[in-house]
Parts: structure tokens; C-alpha cells; sequence
């Protein structure tokens, strides 16, 4: 189990809807997506890399014209329209502001695809791409083995002759710097430790299925098992399919959509029999993903209403907790924190006011405003590996602007986790990165009437937790530091 | 000013251009051609303002072909990227001695096509001259670098409780130095008057290189208003590289109405009502249903009735005391002229959701139509029901829905008209449509644009406004600062004597070559 076992195991052709486009391959960008810009150019001023560089070429409204343009046969297929469509961030800035509607990322998203077959990545950079994104994300299995080999690495003693002796220096930049906060990996993922099916806590509202990801449960595993505990505690019952896969967001960033519709087949096939009436996601890239799975299948009518289905059931833990109706926690957690808007949660999603709303009911919690707290930190997927650049002048940005009375900056979602992380590191300060659920989890857990017993859920990391700095990731850079 | 009637003559004419962007589109006042080669020029540009300041690949250069104005795009040989005068001085200054044309840009979010490189112009970008250089807040000055975003000005100095007035739909993303080419308005122009009452001086690149300073930061200007000759030139004269505002203290308190109305001459009577009352408001902005249904598909969906003609925004603004007579008054006025349904904003949340839905309306036309033309008339305020009722009409008679988007406090019209540029033929007759639009306009007493330029778009339209004689002049002033039309050559004012060609849209195939339509 856990390999993927698609329904149909390989890709159908897909049935070719008409329309007019240069574009050479099935699941090209829509002349109805791009056609929509009128060329206003409000989402200038909120694009990332445009900010960056005044380069309109590196705007919005100026990739969504390449694209066009390329569609319609004026602009080949080649770095012109292909470097662009890759520096963007993917971020979705644009499509807050944009008032005509247009759907940017599907068009990046799409374009990329197009890009992907044309050219598929080689070199260091396409065996790196196979390897991780073909290779190792879509299998929980090996995956696993990665992690525990991380987990050795850091338990051994390993990590401490590593750096002692510079063998770091033989990495390439982007990874020595990740590899100094990533953070202590825990030896069973929470799709390995947790039980197939937790009972609600007091009125049952409903059954959601947890959705474990990759990234979250490799290096944030105790983060799922919290939103496991949050949502239990809120009267959900919580199944977690075991036979689940990667979500497929990553595969999609780089292009690799034939990949991403393996693996998002297979999931809408796990979670659709699970019966649970919620997808629970606490990752804002993979829940923005899930939730645009149908844009997977525009030409695959049977898989297109199965993904609409899927998606319809997809929340953020957040998203969810306030929409069936959460308890404010008893216990308190007396800190300062301010939240920064993951924008896969902000933008694609539209999920701005629940999680502030979840950590304005923590009691002795202080949340202050982080300017311009929707930019983008630059992690942006697997972004920060392929543009290390443009990644660490967002990073600088979004580390300047983190008020100096905070002592904790929260957000949901693991890869902004990991670069702010970075950021943290790299600046020698006393911040603390969290996901939001461990500061709910925290503050239920310092109810007197609260158990916690899910399971052999992190008990050890429970009790007593009043002071909410969630155990394994207090101090700056986290596992690295130490 | 003169207006000389051409009541009766043949529709606008406009120079048909190539279907695709091109870098030698035909345009009056065309500049000689220079022998220098790309390779030299490139060099030359890269000498001054750094390797990664300077675009010139063919394929980078498509997003250059046009702001936001589509309808005529055309390639820039090269985008060059200044951080300082010096280096703009110097950029022009080679320019000029190799005869190369040129323009200046700012964000590209002009409606009239100011930008738009029709003589394969050298495109001088302003968006890395950024910087708010000082700020005098007792003397309520600020110097401000002319790529500087409207709304970041404001966002930089609003701790302190200052703001910058002129207020463009696009404000947050327009830069003050394109504020200042075209003298744009706002919806708060009303009460506080357009960019030109915000700007006292400026250092200016002349088109040979020169670098002059205009105007001066206190008391009106000593002789000739140069100053007030270079805001609204729209870069024919010349490229402002500092430019000195006018910022002012937050009104103390602020009072927002939203009035439904079942038919529109009861707002339009409304408008004229308020102000005939002795109340100035900071702005009275109208919405038809048309453009009520778009905004509200939008993110910014306020719930418009869809049994409604016209919804008003009216804001009172200034000292606390009083304020609330004055917007009972206003709401009074407006029971008084048969509103459906008048609304104080309760909070600065419902404030902001009305106003964002009101700037947003232009781009969220995109969501009822394929494409659009929006115009820019002006009219006297008396004649509102009476324009508004002949546009109906013209949209009847074309079989093209227009909405109405606009200032209807000072009388700045912004009829939207749609179209949908995959029908053969229907973007002409958008474009005719616009024009008739602007006659009506011209007719009952008023201009052909209130605040988005002339540009290229409405250049021919000029003639409804100016004789020869007047153009001329005109011509003749701008010749004095712009001798050999280098800069921005072919815009704001038609050259003489041009034969009378039907407005047409640049391409013939496929669907919408520029892609978006403005």
C-alpha cells in the first residue's frame, strides 16, 4: 500500500475540447481565462517579483499577455514566454485585486504544463526535479525512508560532524541554508501514528478526513496530529485514509501536471470512499491545490465531476473550525504573536479572518498586524530552490517587516513555515514559527478538563503548556540552532 | 479656448494602422529617422543606466507595445530604466543628438494611450525612480520621485495624518509622474481640484537633455505658468524627474452615503441638489445598472438591487462638527428626490467595500463583456439627464450596451462602451460609438476628456474641440520645448491637414490582437 494505484493507471487520452491555440498540447491555458484582462494593470503594484525587478515582462498582466500571445502563434514557446511564466511566484497576489476575474494561476499553472512537455527540465535541475517530484513525493514509502534518514542524520551525531568538519560546503547555497532549519523530525509521521478513526468530542458535527500531506508530515508531523486534536475536540470525528498520496501542488508548480493528475486521481478516489463529509487540510498550498483539482481535468469529463465533488468537501482547519463552530479554548497562552497570510491561503483561498479569529480566542494571546502581512516570504513551493535570489529579497522583506514585540510569527502552511524559519536563522532572532493550530492546540491543552487523548498522540508534548511555546520548535532556527 | 462647431462632419478620423505592433507605425510629426544601429544605441543605453536597466530583446519588448489603452499597440526599440535626473538627462541627452525618438512611462495605466510607443520610441520607464525624497509636513510639501505610486505616497506620510488628494480609480497603482502628464483626476477632484492644484514644481529633462526646474515650491508662479503648461502635456514636452505636491491633513471626519435610485434623472437631480444646497461634497460618484451588475460579480460584491437605474456615492468631509448636519442634509435631499434607499456607512469596513467597488468598475466590465472602450467626456452637471438619456440612445441605435461609471459631481462621464472584438466589425463601432459619445458631449457644452488624456485615442476627437487655427498654436507651443517631435511624437494634438480616414481598429485578424481592450 501507499504506492499510487490510480484508478486508471495510465493517463487517458484526454478528450480535445474545441478552441483555437497555437499551444501544442492537450490542457492549454483557456482563451477564456485570458481573454478576461483588459490590461489595467492593477495587479502591478502587487506582484512580488514586478515590485522586485519593474520588469513588466515579470508582472501579471504582462505574463498573461505572453501567454496570449503565444496561444495565438505571435510568440514561440521558448524563454520569452517560458522564463517569465516561471519566475512568478504563483503567489496569486494579482487575483485579489484583479477586477475583471482573471485566473492568473490557472494560466501560469497551465502555461508551465505546456512549457513542461516542450522542454522537460535536464541537467542537474531535471534528475533533481524527477528524482523528488517523481521519484520520492508521490510515495509515502519512500518518502518516509528520506525522512528517517533525516532523522538519523540529525540523531546520530551525524549532523555535528557535518558541520563541523564543512562537509556542507560541498551543497549548493539554497540547501546548505535549508538543511541548517530543518526541523527535528519526529520518528513516526502522523499518518503512521495516528488511528484510523478518532471519535468526536462531545456533539458530533461531522466527519472529516485528515489529509496528511508531504512536507507537513515530514517535518511538521506533530502539527497534523494537532489539527487531528483541534478538530476532535471541536465535535469532528477525524478519519485519516491511509492509503493517501502526496496532494500533487508541487508537481503542478514545476509543470508536471500529467504527474499531479496521477496523484490527484488516486486521492479523489481515497477520500471520496472515505464518506467523510470534510477534507480537512492544515497546508495552504496543498488545500489551494486540492481544492483547484478540477482544473486538472477540464478535458476528462469523468474525473472532472469526481474532482468537483472532492474539492466541494475541502477545507482549511481553520476555514472549518469556524464554520461548524469552534470552542474557545479555557486554557491560556500568554504571548505576542503576529499571523502572516500564507498566500495560497489568502489569495487562493480567500481565508483571511479564521485563523485570526482562532487566535483571538486564545486567551492572555496577543495578535498584532504584520504590514502588508498578504506579500509573499518567497518560499513559494520548491520556488526558493529554483530562484534562490528573487526567494531571499522576499525573505529580507517579509523578516523587516515582523513587529519587534513579537515573539512568534503564525501562519498555515508549511513551506512559508520553512523559509521564515530560514529568515529567523539567518538574522539571529528570538522568533518562534508557528502553525496556527499549535497555539489552539496549546491553549486547549492547558484546559484543566481537556485529556488530549487521541490516540498515542503526542501526549508527551501535552500538559502543562500554558506558556504556549509549542516543545520540539521553541528558539530561533529551530532544530539547526541547537 | 475656443470651441469651433464641426457639427455635421464626417466621424473622427484616425490614421489606420498595421495589424500587428510594429515598430515603424505611421504618425503625424514623425521624427527623422536615425542611422544609429540597435547595437550602438543599446551600448549607449547600457553606459548610463547599467546592463539590467536596459531591455532590448525582441521578445521582451512585447509587454511594451501598449498601456492601458490596447487598441493600437506598437513594439519600443528598447525599454531603458533611469534611477536619477542625471541619468535621464543623459538617456535624452543621446538620444536627442542621434535623433533616436523617445517617451516617458510610468506604470502603463493610461486610458489614452499616452505610452504607447507608435514611432518605435525608446521607452524611458520611470518605475525605478520610486522614492519619496522628503517630506515638509508643516509646509505641507513633499518631493517625490516621478515613478512614485499615487497611493504609496499617501501610504508613506498617513502615520502622521497627511495625505496626497488626487485620487485616479488606478491610484494604487499609477505613479504621480504619470498623475502629472496627464493631469488626472480623481473622485475626490470636487471638493480638492485635480493633479494641477496639487503640483508646485518640478525638475523637468527638456527634450535635448536639458535639465530645467519649474514652478517653485511656495507662492504662484512669477511669470509665464510654465508649470502649468508641462502637467497635463502628456510627455510631449518633456520627462519631470522630481516633482514637488501639495499634501494635506486628513480631513478630521468623513461621512459616506450610498443612495439607490429607480430612475437616473432622480439622481442626476439629486447631484445638482446637493450642490445647489451650499454643500460641497469631496465626491458624488454614479453607477447604472449595467455597471452595478459587473461590480458585483467582482470581489468586491456589495449587493446592488438589480431593479435600480443608478446607485450615488456621496462623501462629506472635513471638521467633525457640522459634518453630520451635512449628511443629513445630503440624505434628506435625497428622500426629497424619490431614493429608493439611502445609507450612512456604519463602519470604515463598509466605507471601503463601496468605494473599492466603485474603483474597481472600469476592469470589472470585464466580467459582463469581452471587451470595452471606456471615454471620458465632460458635461455640465444641469445637462446629466439629458446626456445620459442620448447615450441610452446611441447604445440603442448601435445595438452596443454602454455603462456609465463617472464623477457626476463635477460631470466627468465615463460611458463603458462593450463590445465583443470577435464580431468583424464591432470594434469599429465601439470605436465610432466612443466617438459620437464625445460629440453629444462637445455639443451640450463640454469636453472630450476630463482627466484620462487625449493620447492617441482621442487625438482626432480634438478637432470637435479646436479649429486649425487653434491646433496650430498649439503645435507651435509645443514646438518651442519639442523642436524635432522627438518626444512622444503623434499624440495630444492632430497634426494639421491630415486626410480623413474612418476610424478603424488596428487588426484585421484573429481576435483581439492586442488582447485586451481598455
Amino acid at each position: 500500500m501507499g504506492q499510487v494505484q490510480p484508478v486508471q493507471s495510465v493517463e487517458p487520452s484526454l478528450v480535445r475540447m474545441s478552441r483555437q491555440t497555437a499551444f501544442p498540447f492537450d490542457d492549454a491555458p483557456e482563451e477564456d481565462k485570458y481573454s478576461v484582462c483588459v490590461h489595467c494593470g492593477f495587479c502591478l503594484e502587487v506582484c512580488p517579483t514586478y515590485q522586485e525587478l519593474g520588469d513588466e515582462n515579470h508582472s501579471p498582466r504582462g505574463r498573461v499577455l505572453l501567454i496570449r500571445e503565444a496561444a495565438q502563434g505571435q510568440l514561440p514557446l521558448d524563454a520569452s514566454v517560458v522564463d517569465p511564466v516561471f519566475t512568478c511566484l504563483d503567489c496569486r497576489a494579482c487575483e485579489t485585486v484583479c477586477p475583471s476575474g482573471v485566473q492568473v494561476g490557472s494560466l501560469i499553472e497551465t502555461a508551465r504544463g505546456q512549457a513542461h512537455i516542450a522542454n522537460p527540465p535536464v541537467g542537474r535541475a531535471g534528475r533533481l526535479e524527477r528524482l523528488f517530484l517523481r521519484g520520492i513525493f508521490p510515495h509515502p514509502e519512500r518518502l518516509r525512508r528520506v525522512a528517517r534518514l533525516i532523522r538519523f542524520y540529525q540523531r546520530s551525531g551525524l549532523q555535528g560532524i557535518v558541520r563541523k568538519t564543512g562537509a556542507l560546503r560541498l551543497l549548493p547555497e539554497a540547501a546548505r541554508e535549508m538543511e541548517a532549519v530543518v526541523p527535528k523530525i519526529s520518528e513516526k509521521s502522523a499518518l503512521e501514528a495516528l488511528p484510523e478513526r478518532l471519535p468526536a468530542i462531545g456533539a458530533k458535527k461531522g466527519v472529516g478526513a485528515l489529509f496528511t500531506g508531504c512536507v507537513m508530515d515530514v517535518f511538521f508531523s506533530d502539527i497534523n496530529q494537532a489539527t487531528a486534536r483541534v478538530a476532535v475536540r471541536n465535535g469532528l470525528d477525524v478519519v485519516v485514509p491511509k492509503t493517501q498520496v502526496c496532494c500533487g501542488a508541487l508537481q503542478i508548480h514545476a509543470g508536471d501536471r500529467e504527474q499531479a493528475r496521477k496523484m490527484a486521481r488516486h486521492n479523489i478516489d481515497v477520500f471520496l470512499q472515505s464518506g467523510a463529509d470534510y477534507v480537512i487540510i492544515n497546508a495552504a498550498g496543498c488545500g489551494s491545490a486540492l481544492k483547484e483539482y478540477p482544473d486538472l481535468f477540464r478535458d476528462d469529463p469523468v474525473y472532472l465531476e469526481r474532482a468537483t465533488t472532492f474539492s466541494g468537501r475541502v477545507r482549511d482547519i481553520s476555514e472549518l473550525l469556524v464554520e461548524v463552530g469552534f470552542e474557545a479554548p479555557e486554557g491560556s497562552v500568554e504571548r505576542t504573536v503576529t499571523y502572516h497570510d500564507a498566500c495560497h491561503l489568502c489569495h487562493a483561498q480567500k481565508v483571511r479572518s479564521q485563523p485570526r479569529q482562532l487566535l483571538r480566542s486564545i486567551p492572555g494571546l496577543k495578535l498584532v498586524d504584520l504590514p502588508d502581512s498578504e506579500r509573499c516570504c518567497g518560499s513559494a513551493g520548491i520556488y526558493n530552490l529554483t530562484h534562490p535570489d528573487m526567494a531571499m529579497a522576499l525573505l529580507e522583506r517579509k523578516m523587516d517587516d515582523i513587529p519587534d514585540n513579537a515573539d512568534a510569527v503564525v501562519m498555515g502552511n508549511p513551506g512559508c513555515m520553512m523559509q521564515i524559519r530560514l529568515g529567523v536563522h539567518k538574522r539571529g532572532r528570538q522568533l518562534d514559527v508557528l502553525h496556527t493550530v499549535e497555539l489552539l492546540d496549546a491553549a486547549y491543552a492547558g484546559e484543566k478538563t481537556w485529556q488530549g487523548g487521541v490516540g498515542e498522540v503526542g501526549e508527551t508534548e501535552q500538559g502543562g503548556q500554558s506558556s504556549g511555546r509549542a516543545p520540539g520548535r521553541t528558539g530561533a532556527g529551530g532544530g539547526g540552532s541547537r | 479656448m475656443t470651441t469651433e462647431s464641426t457639427q455635421g462632419q464626417t466621424p473622427p478620423t484616425k490614421t489606420q494602422r498595421d495589424a500587428q505592433p510594429t515598430q515603424s507605425a505611421q504618425s503625424d510629426a514623425q521624427p527623422t529617422q536615425s542611422a544609429t544601429s540597435q547595437m550602438e544605441l543599446v551600448a549607449a543605453m547600457q553606459r548610463i543606466v547599467g546592463a539590467k536597466n536596459v531591455i532590448y530583446e525582441p521578445h521582451r519588448l512585447h509587454v511594451f507595445s501598449c498601456d492601458g489603452y490596447v487598441a493600437e499597440p506598437s513594439l519600443p526599440r528598447a525599454v531603458v530604466m533611469p534611477t536619477n535626473t542625471d541619468e535621464v538627462a543623459a538617456v535624452v541627452r543621446w538620444l536627442h543628438q542621434h535623433k533616436i525618438p523617445f517617451l516617458p512611462r510610468g506604470a502603463g495605466t493610461g486610458l489614452s494611450g499616452g505610452a504607447i510607443p507608435l514611432n518605435g520610441e525608446v521607452i524611458i520607464s520611470l518605475v525605478k525612480m520610486k522614492k519619496l525624497l522628503s517630506v515638509d509636513f508643516e509646509n505641507l510639501r513633499a518631493v517625490v520621485q516621478p515613478g512614485l505610486v499615487n497611493l504609496n505616497l499617501t501610504k508613506l506620510i498617513t502615520g502622521e495624518g497627511y495625505y496626497y488628494a488626487p485620487d485616479p480609480s488606478s491610484q494604487s497603482v499609477c505613479t504621480i509622474g504619470g498623475n502629472l502628464a496627464e493631469n488626472a483626476g480623481g473622485s475626490h477632484c470636487l471638493k480638492y481640484g485635480v493633479t494641477t492644484n496639487h503640483i508646485v514644481a518640478a525638475k523637468f529633462v527638456l527634450p535635448d537633455g536639458e535639465v530645467i526646474d519649474v514652478g517653485s515650491g511656495f507662492g504662484d508662479p512669477i511669470g509665464y505658468d510654465i508649470l502649468g503648461l508641462i502637467v497635463g502635456s502628456e510627455g510631449t514636452l518633456g520627462i519631470a524627474t522630481e516633482i514637488t505636491v501639495r499634501i494635506l491633513k486628513k480631513p478630521q471626519a468623513v461621512k459616506t452615503a450610498l443612495a439607490m435610485f429607480d430612475r437616473v434623472e432622480d439622481a442626476s437631480n439629486t447631484v445638482s441638489a446637493i450642490i445647489g444646497a451650499g454643500i460641497i461634497p469631496a465626491a458624488i460618484e454614479m453607477m447604472d445598472q449595467l455597471a452595478m451588475q459587473a461590480v458585483d460579480k467582482s470581489n468586491y460584491h456589495v449587493g446592488y438591487p438589480t431593479d435600480i437605474e443608478a446607485v450615488l456615492l456621496i462623501e462629506v468631509d472635513g471638521l467633525a462638527a457640522g459634518l453630520e448636519e451635512d449628511a443629513g442634509r445630503v440624505v434628506e435631499i435625497c428622500e426629497q428626490n424619490h431614493v429608493r434607499m439611502v445609507k450612512v456607512a456604519g463602519s470604515e469596513a463598509e466605507r471601503s467595500l463601496w468605494w473599492s467597488s466603485r474603483k474597481m468598475a472600469f476592469g470589472a466590465i470585464g466580467r459582463v463583456s469581452p471587451d470595452y472602450i471606456v471615454q471620458d467626456g465632460v458635461i455640465p452637471r444641469t445637462k446629466l439627464t439629458e446626456v445620459l438619456q442620448r447615450i441610452a440612445d446611441i447604445s440603442c441605435e448601435s445595438g452596443l450596451p454602454i455603462a456609465n461609471v463617472f464623477h457626476a459631481g463635477d460631470g466627468n462621464l465615463h460611458p463603458l462602451i462593450c463590445y465583443d472584438s470577435r464580431i468583424p466589425g464591432e470594434t469599429e463601432k465601439a470605436m465610432r460609438v466612443g466617438s459620437e459619445v464625445l460629440r453629444v458631449c462637445v455639443d451640450v457644452g463640454g469636453t472630450i476628456t476630463g482627466e484620462h488624456g487625449v493620447g492617441i485615442e482621442k487625438v482626432e476627437e480634438m478637432r470637435y474641440q479646436f479649429g486649425e487655427a487653434d491646433l496650430a498654436a498649439q503645435l507651435a507651443m509645443r514646438d518651442v520645448f519639442n523642436p524635432g517631435a522627438l518626444c512622444n511624437a503623434g499624440k495630444l494634438i492632430p497634426s494639421p491637414a491630415r486626410c480623413v480616414e474612418v476610424k478603424q481598429a488596428r487588426w484585421t485578424t484573429g481576435r483581439n490582437a492586442a488582447g485586451v481592450e481598455g
